[in-house]
C-alpha cells in the first residue's frame, strides 16, 4: 500500500508498504531517517521515540498505515539547520552519549517532558524517561543532561 | 493483508462484518508485538484510530461513558477525579509512550488476565458496551472476561465503550512488579469504596485464569467497616479482609511468581488499600 506522512515538515510518501509493517520500519528503511533505533520491537526500550501528530511513542508500535496523512517529528527534525536544539546541546555537553544508541530516543523523551514541563523535579524526570533503556552511562549523567537542559529553557 | 481505514464507527462496524477476521488496532501496544516478532499475521488490520466517536467520553447521568480508544494518558490528565481508580491504574501502565498510545479497548481486546484496567472496572461494576453491524449489547464486566485472554467478543463485534460508574468514594489501585515501571503486574488489586450504599466493591488481577472479584471480601467489609461512625479500622478487620481477598484469588506458579506469593502479595495490598481508601473517606468533610 501507499503511505503518505508527513515527517520533520516534508510530505514523503512510501509505495509497497506491507500492512503490517511498522512506522519505524518506514522511517528508517523506506524514508532513509536512521534517527530513530531499533532495538526491541516491543516498546520495552524507546529507542524509536517520535512524535506522532505531537504525542510521544514508540514508531516500532505504531502501524505505518496508522501513521498515513498524519505529522511525525523525528530526532532529525529537533534542530535548526546547524543549530542544535538545546536538549541535544545538553546531551553533548554533559557527557550523556556514549555508544549513543538510545540517545534519539531519550533526546524526543526529554523534549517531549520539557515542553509539558519546563522545570521537572528528579522523581518527574524519572518517570518521564522511564521507558527508555540505556545499557552504557548508568543514567546519572543523563539525568545531568536534562536538569542542564531544564535550567537554560525558560519554558520556551 | 488489507489496511482497512474507517473514519465511522458505522463503517469500521461494517468492515468487522464483512472482515470478521481482521484485527482491530487501536494503539497498537499489543497487536504491533505481535506482527513484529511474528506471532500473528491476520488477513486485514482495522485501524480504528480515525473513528472520531470511540476517542471520546462523556458524562450520562451517574456514569462515565469512555470511548474505547481513550488513551491512558487522557484518563489521567482529564479523569482522575471521576475515575479516580481506573486513572490511578492507568498510571503504573508501561512507560509514557506506552500510555500515550495504550486504551481501556485495547486492554479489553486483549483480555490478558494481568490487563490493568480491569481490577478498578470490576471494582465499580462498569459495563462494557459493545457493538456490532447489527446492533450493539451492554456486558457486565464480571461476564466479559471467560478464559485467559478469551472475552464475550464475537467475531463481528467491537468494543465501543465502557460505562464507568462516577466514583461515589474513594478507591484506590495497586500493583506488584519488579520495578516501578514497564512491569506486567504479578498481581494487583482495585478498590472501590461507596459510603453511600455502605458497599465495598474489588478487583483482583493477574492472580487467575481471568481477573476477577472476591465477593466474599466485598460482604464482610460493607458489614464490618465503622460506617455510622466513620471510627478507625480495625487491625482484624483490615487483615481478615486481606485474608478474604486472598482465598478469592486462583493464582498460579508462572515466571513472574508462585501462586503462594501472589496470595500473600494479595492480601497484603487488599490491607494496605482498605486502608488508604478508609483514611480517605474519614478525612473527607
Ligand atoms: C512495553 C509495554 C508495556 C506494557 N505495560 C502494560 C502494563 O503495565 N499494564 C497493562 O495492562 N498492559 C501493558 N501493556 C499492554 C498494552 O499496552 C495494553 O494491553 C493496552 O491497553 C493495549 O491497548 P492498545 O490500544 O494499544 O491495544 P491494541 O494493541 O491496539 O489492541 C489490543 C487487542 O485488543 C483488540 N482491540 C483493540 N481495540 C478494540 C476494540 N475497540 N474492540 C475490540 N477489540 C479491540 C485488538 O484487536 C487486539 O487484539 C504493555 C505493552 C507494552 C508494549
Ligand atoms: S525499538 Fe521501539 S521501543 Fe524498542
Ligand atoms: S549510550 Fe549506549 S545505550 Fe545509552
Amino acid at each position: 500500500m501507499r503511505v503518505r506522512i508527513e515527517v520533520n515538515g516534508e510530505q514523503h510518501v512510501a509505495d509497497d508498504v506491507w500492512e503490517g509493517e511498522s512506522l519505524l520500519y518506514v522511517l528508517r528503511e523506506r524514508l532513509g531517517l536512521p534517527g530513530s533505533k531499533n532495538a526491541c520491537e516491543q516498546g520495552e526500550c524507546g529507542s524509536c521515540t517520535v512524535y506522532l501528530d505531537d504525542v510521544a511513542v514508540c514508531a516500532c508500535l505504531v502501524a505505518a498505515g496508522q501513521a498515513h496523512d498524519r505529522r511525525v517529528r523525528t530526532v532529525e527534525g529537533l534542530a535548526d539547520g546547524d543549530r542544535l536544539d538545546p536538549v541535544q546541546e545538553a546531551y553533548l555537553v554533559s557527557g550523556a552519549v556514549q555508544c549513543g544508541f538510545c540517545t534519539p530516543g531519550l533526546i524526543v523523551a526529554t523534549h517531549d517532558l520539557l515542553r509539558r514541563n519546563p522545570h521537572p523535579s528528579d522523581p518527574e524526570i524519572r518517570e518521564a524517561l522511564a521507558g527508555n533503556l540505556c545499557r552504557c552511562t548508568g543514567y546519572e549523567k543523563i539525568l545531568d543532561a536534562v536538569r542542564l537542559a531544564a535550567s537554560r529553557s525558560d519554558g520556551g | 493483508m488489507e489496511f482497512l481505514r474507517p473514519t465511522t464507527l458505522a463503517d469500521a462496524l461494517a468492515a468487522k462484518a464483512e472482515y470478521p477476521s481482521a484485527v482491530p488496532i487501536a494503539g497498537g501496544t499489543d497487536v504491533m508485538v505481535e506482527l513484529n516478532f511474528d506471532k500473528r499475521r491476520p488477513d486485514a488490520l482495522l485501524d480504528l484510530g480515525n473513528v472520531a466517536e470511540l476517542s471520546t467520553w462523556d458524562v450520562e447521568g451517574a456514569v462515565l461513558r469512555l470511548g474505547a480508544s481513550v488513551p491512558y494518558a487522557r484518563i489521567i490528565t482529564e479523569l482522575s477525579d471521576r475515575l479516580p481508580g481506573l486513572a490511578m491504574a492507568a498510571r503504573t501502565v508501561g512507560s509514557p509512550q506506552i500510555r500515550n498510545r495504550g486504551t481501556v479497548g485495547g486492554n479489553l481486546g486483549s483480555a490478558s488476565p494481568a490487563g490493568d484496567a480491569h481490577p478498578s472496572l470490576l471494582a465499580v461494576d462498569a459495563v462494557v458496551e459493545v457493538a456490532s453491524a447489527t446492533g450493539s449489547r451492554r456486558v457486565p464486566i464480571t461476564e466479559f472476561f471467560l478464559g485467559p485472554k478469551k472475552s464475550a467478543l464475537a467475531p463481528d463485534e467491537l468494543v465501543v465503550a465502557v460505562r464507568v460508574p462516577v466514583a461515589t468514594g474513594p478507591q484506590q489501585f495497586a500493583k506488584v512488579g519488579t520495578r516501578n515501571a514497564m512491569v506486567i503486574a504479578v498481581c494487583s488489586f482495585g478498590l472501590a469504596v461507596h459510603p453511600g450504599t455502605t458497599a465495598v466493591g474489588t478487583g483482583i488481577g493477574s492472580a487467575g485464569p481471568t481477573p476477577l472479584r472476591a465477593p466474599e471480601a466485598e460482604a464482610f467489609a460493607a458489614q464490618e467497616l465503622p460506617w455510622g461512625t466513620r471510627g478507625l479500622l480495625s487491625d482484624a478487620v483490615a487483615r481478615r479482609f486481606g485474608e478474604l481477598v486472598a482465598a478469592a484469588a486462583r493464582p498460579i506458579d508462572d515466571v513472574r511468581g508462585t501462586a503462594a506469593y501472589r496470595r500473600h502479595a494479595l492480601a497484603v495490598l487488599a490491607k494496605r488499600t482498605l486502608g488508604w481508601a478508609w483514611d480517605e473517606h474519614r478525612r473527607s468533610r
